[in-house]
């Protein structure tokens, strides 16, 4: 079991809402995976209508909802829209995305490290979404994050684990979990991810795009159960014999 | 994240991790050297008796890991015994309180004829070591001496005493760059018996030591036992635990192990616990296997033989020419020493010696203008 911030999880695949064809078909989706914890951007809702397509499809008990600040450019913007959604949707958890640049979408270091340093302050449970940059993630626990969001690769390019060497480092030294954010495009990735020893992962584009979304949502559901099976009980090991010249030990004997 | 390490030290017991390591099996030791990534679990199957027989390939995979991380070079330092005044009880020391000796602090004209020996000896990275006597050799202490001896050393590094973080607050911008604490041994209740009088007798104080120096931005510090007390393998996983739960906290700074064999003294107390040469090998080889950032220092305790095999191993720094007694150097050769040292070589011969095995002697790895 996952635990961030005082919140327990039971799975490990956090989900997003974007892309799908429809509100019934991303209910569907969202229901087979078996996620608990939903991210929904705060400018595709109606934060005042009851009624929000988006929203009413996720109102379910097992459903914790993840408000992200997609489309702020900057930290002040970003701590702006998080008292919005905080008021609005009742929840002190926040995705922390800012991305100024419209192409990528690759998220800037500074001004997440500083929304995060105030949103904590604030009282805010904050996830940011980061490059997979090991000190940068150092500096976010400093200033009082709940958890890190490294890439994989760019996100919706389903294009894996680009960054896993990166990831590996991350994950050898953090002292919050650490979510694999962006990039995961198959079932094998998020397994993969899981394996290498991440906390969970988020995957949204390759459910929400796949011709059959809800079977995909669970072929994720297995993958992400599996991948983390093999890392609580360990790999065997590659075999990397060593290379022998003369004796090292041989001192020892005389 | 607790915000000190006795709170996840007391999560575990000592004869539930000694049981662990002593029923590791050779099936774990040959896991634990294929595997790329090594966890604490895998240092445990290393240090384990199981790992006797595979000795020879840790040592070439030790090698290895070190020069890719370090290169064929050496950094050199050296002990500046300030003072043998103590006030504790420990029953390992030959400075021990209740050890009837003369007892001697360095003022600050013989600490700068000390130096002047120590400069011709070429080194730039000093070790300032004292006995723990809060009276005399104190935070004020410390300052003078730091302001005395920063102009004439690239790095000053010290083994004194466990202060509290506003000590080392003062201490660090006045050119304090390591703090080495050694723990002695991670076992609560021998821990006792070994310090049964004096400051030194708290062992959560010392315990805490690296989290207060942590907190106050210390650059590099040394962690380690004393081998001997306790069974070696259990206080060596507490170490390599301690190390892990500070890398993760303390990201900023550097690390450093040492490993001292209890070496004999006047009024001296035979070690509990023996460890071999090759024992000695094997753990230095399991940290190196276990972590390959972390520097691991060899001192003048060490044999000739040993110390000259053990360089390409996975030692990164050693100590050399050394005295352990305040004065040693130059002004009271005689003083009483802490123990006895083993490698008697000088720096000079030590230089000639890495040369020959084609390693290159560092005597400068800093530099007082980036602190
Ligand atoms: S080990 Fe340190 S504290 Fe203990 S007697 Fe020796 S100098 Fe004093």
């Amino acid at each position: 079991m996952l635990t961030i911030a005082d919140k327990v999880f039971n799975s490990r695949l956090f989900t997003g809402t974007g892309k799908f064809s429809s509100a019934e078909i991303m209910e569907q989706a969202l229901l087979v995976s078996g996620s608990e914890l939903v991210t929904v951007a705060l400018k595709r809702v109606d934060l005042k209508d009851q009624e929000d397509d988006i929203l009413s499809h996720l109102n379910y008990p097992q459903f914790n909802l993840l408000p992200n600040t997609s489309g702020v450019r900057n930290a002040k913007e970003a701590v702006f829209a998080a008292q919005m959604a905080r008021e609005a949707l009742e929840t002190n958890w926040i995705k922390l995305e800012i991305h100024p640049d419209p192409k990528y979408l690759m998220p800037d270091p500074i001004e997440t490290l500083k929304a995060t340093e105030e949103l904590a302050k604030l009282g805010f449970i904050v996830l940011p979404y980061i490059h997979a940059d090991p000190v940068l993630c150092k500096h976010l626990e400093d200033a009082g994050t709940a958890a890190v969001m490294p890439l994989g690769s760019p996100i919706g390019s389903n294009k894996g684990l680009k960054t896993i060497d990166f990831l590996e480092i991350i994950i050898s030294q953090s002292n919050v979990p650490v979510i694999v954010d962006a990039g995961i495009g198959a079932p094998s990735d998020a397994a993969k991810a899981m394996e290498i020893g991440a906390d969970a992962v988020l995957v949204n584009t390759a459910i929400a795009v796949s011709r059959d979304p809800v079977k995909m949502a669970e072929a994720f559901k297995i993958a992400v159960i599996a991948g983390r099976m093999a890392f609580e009980a360990k790999l065997g090991s590659i075999n990397s014999s060593a290379v022998s010249s003369s004796p090292l030990t041989s001192f020892l004997d005389d | 994240m607790t915000d000190n390490f006795t709170a996840l030290f007391n999560t575990y017991s000592w004869e539930q991790i000694k049981q662990s390591i002593y029923e590791k099996t050779s099936y774990d030791v040959e896991r634990a050297l294929g595997n790329s990534n090594r966890t604490l679990e895998d240092f445990k199957a290393l240090i384990s008796p199981a790992a006797a027989p595979y000795l020879e390939q840790m040592a070439q995979l030790s090698r290895l890991a070190t020069l890719k991380r370090f290169g064929k070079v050496m950094q050199l330092y050296v002990p500046l015994y300030l003072s043998n005044e103590c006030n504790n009880i420990c029953t390992y020391c030959g400075f021990s309180l209740d050890n009837k000796v003369r007892r001697k602090t360095l003022s600050p004209m013989e600490i700068m004829q000390e130096v002047a020996v120590l400069k011709e000896m070429g080194y730039e990275h000093v070790l300032l070591v004292t006995g723990e006597a809060n009276q005399t050799v104190h935070t004020e202490y410390f300052k003078r001496v730091l302001e005395l001896l920063r102009p004439h050393f690239a790095l000053i590094s010290m083994e004194v005493q466990p202060l509290d973080t506003e000590d080392y607050e003062v201490l660090i911008p006045l050119g304090l760059n390591t703090v080495l604490v050694y723990q002695e041994t991670y076992h609560r209740e021998d821990y006792k018996k070994h310090h049964p009088k004096g400051k030194k007798s708290n062992f959560e104080y010392r315990l805490e030591t690296p989290d207060r120096l942590g907190k106050a931005g210390v650059h590099k510090m040394g962690l380690g036992v004393l081998i001997g007390l306790e069974d070696w393998r259990t206080d060596s996983f507490f170490t390599a635990l301690h190390l892990e739960y500070l890398e993760k906290k303390y990201w900023k700074t550097k690390y450093s192990l040492s490993f001292p064999r209890l070496r004999p003294f006047s009024g001296g107390l035979a070690p509990k616990v023996e460890m071999s040469d090759r024992e000695l090998v094997q753990l230095i080889c399991a940290y190196r296997l276990l972590n390959e950032e972390v520097e691991l220092s060899i001192s003048t305790r060490e044999s000739v033989v040993f110390r000259d095999h053990v360089i390409g191993l996975g030692i990164t720094s050693m100590s050399a020419g050394s005295k352990t007694n305040p004065g040693g150097y130059a002004v009271e050769p005689e003083s009483l020493e802490q123990f006895e040292i083993c490698d008697e070589r000088t720096p000079e011969e030590i230089k000639e010696m890495l040369k020959e095995k084609g390693y290159e002697a560092v005597w400068k790895d800093w530099d007082r203008l980036l602190q």
